[in-house]
């Protein structure tokens, strides 16, 4: 069985002034696979999924993201991919219903399309009963678990996810993952960033940057192993430490 | 004792934030209250700090009452908030300077208790707060949170968003500053740091799971736990899910971590059953539980 690759980057580079954030990075992601990117903070891993995110141009090198280059592509990058994050995920002063509406909108579904799709996510999170609630008036966690269902509204064949679980509750945090497990099984790559180093180990590979470059990426049994360590805390402390 | 809680409750509209809480920290202890967001920790910081009145109950801070004493207190605690809250079109050094004076101090004065922070962040104090990364604005504002030389410092989620190498740091920082015999009330959502506490309080949905040190919250966790692996994560979760004899099931970094509700439950009957449901390269074996295995236990009753 020939495995697609899904994430092609060789390296890719981005320079701001004197400053080089991401340094000639190289890396492929397989279809289904689950990749951690991780990091300190200030390491280049912002700046290096927004250059793959389509958003912010590469000073050199070339990554081609779901098919798309993302030098010239940018646009067809943005509809193939979904993408959430801790900071910014749905809007509070929407609805639920309202919210998945409004990005299935945004993402070119069409209405019966979105209508179908938005009974099945309320069906499938259990949310009958908020339905009509502003998003603002839930706990974090279901809104994280929504926000991930919204990025896949229009099946998109990559996540891109960034510190998702940040100050979820441990046992969300769990159905979170089993979510990211269910869609990878389907097929949808996901490419996440976390501080959780547990949730490192959930993760099929991993990549550890370190000052703009890549210096780890393997899966967090044979990295554990690499570094003698029983952990990927450990890992991530002798890397990021040296 | 140095912070005592008595019975506080704190309601917003219909939400409960705290529920009745009782704690007491002794003098120069370094205390832990662990939660996710919603747990109400920030509400008990803002109550302890006397920001904010608590609808029943009492507490005293240093020996000094939470209500009568409000102005005592303020002089003798050091807070730093969640969320960055120090002047950000200030420099470095002129928030210091600005915190020192409020408190009718100087830098020179307190420097041996801030050194150790400080002299990683003073080569850049001419830099204005606002335009400092993430970890040199977590020392400035620990920086000016003790440089009025506070008998009791309250550190709200200082680790949140912070890397595992920044937080190491941070958590020997405060290390060095119990031994100074500050006590140190700190909270956070990540409960590995929770080993590093004297001892901690599990709070959710405003209220308390266990009060103890680490060591025995652990050691009470009332079910052997098993780690178990296999080729595929996704499938073993659903599987494990749909076994009849199940208590929990989540996922634990490489491993999933099982319960089972029998008390003579055989591991070879567990791989049995997922051998018959397609698993390969299945493993099985005895693990010791951990603060979040003891927090989600607690969480799920």
């Amino acid at each position: 069985m020939k495995e697609e690759t899904v994430i092609k980057v060789e390296g890719l580079t981005k320079v701001f002034g004197d400053f080089t954030a991401v340094n000639k990075i190289s890396f492929h992601v397989r279809k289904g696979e689950i990749f951690g990117f991780l990091g300190a903070n200030g390491a280049g891993k912002t700046t290096a999924m927004k250059m793959l995110i389509g958003i912010s141009a590469p000073s050199s090198g070339s990554a081609n993201v779901a098919g798309f280059d993302v030098y010239t592509q940018t646009e067809d990058i943005k509809k193939s991919i979904g993408y959430m994050s801790q900071k910014f995920a749905l809007y509070d002063d929407l609805t639920v219903k309202e919210n998945i509406r409004f990005f299935g909108g945004i993402y070119g579904l069409s209405k019966n399309r979105i209508s179908q799709k938005s009974n099945l996510l309320i069906e499938e999170l259990g949310l009958e009963k908020v339905a009509h609630s502003l998003v603002g008036s839930l706990p974090l966690g279901w809104k994280q678990k929504i926000a991930f269902s919204v990025s896949l509204l229009h099946d998109p064949k990559i996540v891109f996810l960034d510190e998702p679980t940040g100050g979820v509750d441990p046992i969300t945090r769990r159905q979170f993952w089993e979510m990211i497990y269910k869609a990878a099984n389907n097929g949808t790559t996901i490419f996440v960033t976390t501080h959780y180093m547990d949730e490192a180990e959930y993760c099929d590979r991993v990549s550890i940057m370190v000052d703009g470059n890549i210096e780890a990426l393997d899966t967090p049994k044979n990295l554990k192993t690499h570094f003698g360590s029983d952990s990927m805390n450990d890992v991530f402390l002798k890397l990021a430490r040296s | 004792m140095s912070i005592h809680i008595d019975h506080i409750s704190k309601s917003y509209g219909k939400v409960n934030a705290l529920d009745d809480i009782s704690i007491r920290v002794d003098q120069g202890e370094l205390f832990g209250l662990i939660g996710p967001d919603g747990a109400g920790k920030t509400t008990l910081f803002r109550i302890l700090t006397t920001l904010l009145l608590p609808d029943h109950g009492s507490a005293s801070v240093a020996g000094y009452d939470i209500i009568a004493d409000f102005k005592a207190i303020r002089k003798q605690v050091g807070y730093m908030p969640g969320r960055f809250s120090l002047y950000q079109d200030l420099t470095v050094e002129e928030n210091l300077r600005f915190f020192a004076t409020i408190f009718g101090t100087t830098i020179a004065e307190n420097y041996d208790l801030i050194r150790d922070i400080y002299v990683q962040i003073e080569p850049f104090k001419n830099r204005r707060a606002g335009k400092l990364s993430g970890g040199m604005k977590q020392k400035l504002a620990l920086s000016c949170a003790l440089i009025h030389k506070p008998k009791v410092l309250f550190l709200d989620e200082p680790t949140t968003g912070v890397d595992p190498v920044s937080r190491k740091e941070f958590w020997e920082m405060l290390k060095r500053l119990q031994d100074k015999g500050i006590t140190i009330l700190v909270s956070t959502p990540y409960m590995d740091e929770a080993a590093l506490c004297d001892r901690i309080a599990l709070i959710q949905d405003g209220r308390i799971l266990e009060i103890d040190t680490p060591k025995a919250i652990v050691e009470h966790y009332p079910k052997p736990i098993f780690d178990v692996g296999a080729h595929n994560t996704y499938l073993l979760i659903e599987k494990l899910n749909a076994y009849a004899h199940k208590h929990s099931v989540f996922p634990f970094g490489e491993y999933i971590h099982y319960t089972d509700q029998r008390d003579g439950f055989d591991p070879l009957e567990l791989r049995a059953y997922l051998k018959n449901e397609g698993l390969q390269n299945i493993h099985i074996e005895r693990t010791k539980a951990t603060i979040e295995d003891t927090f989600m236990e607690l969480a799920k009753q």
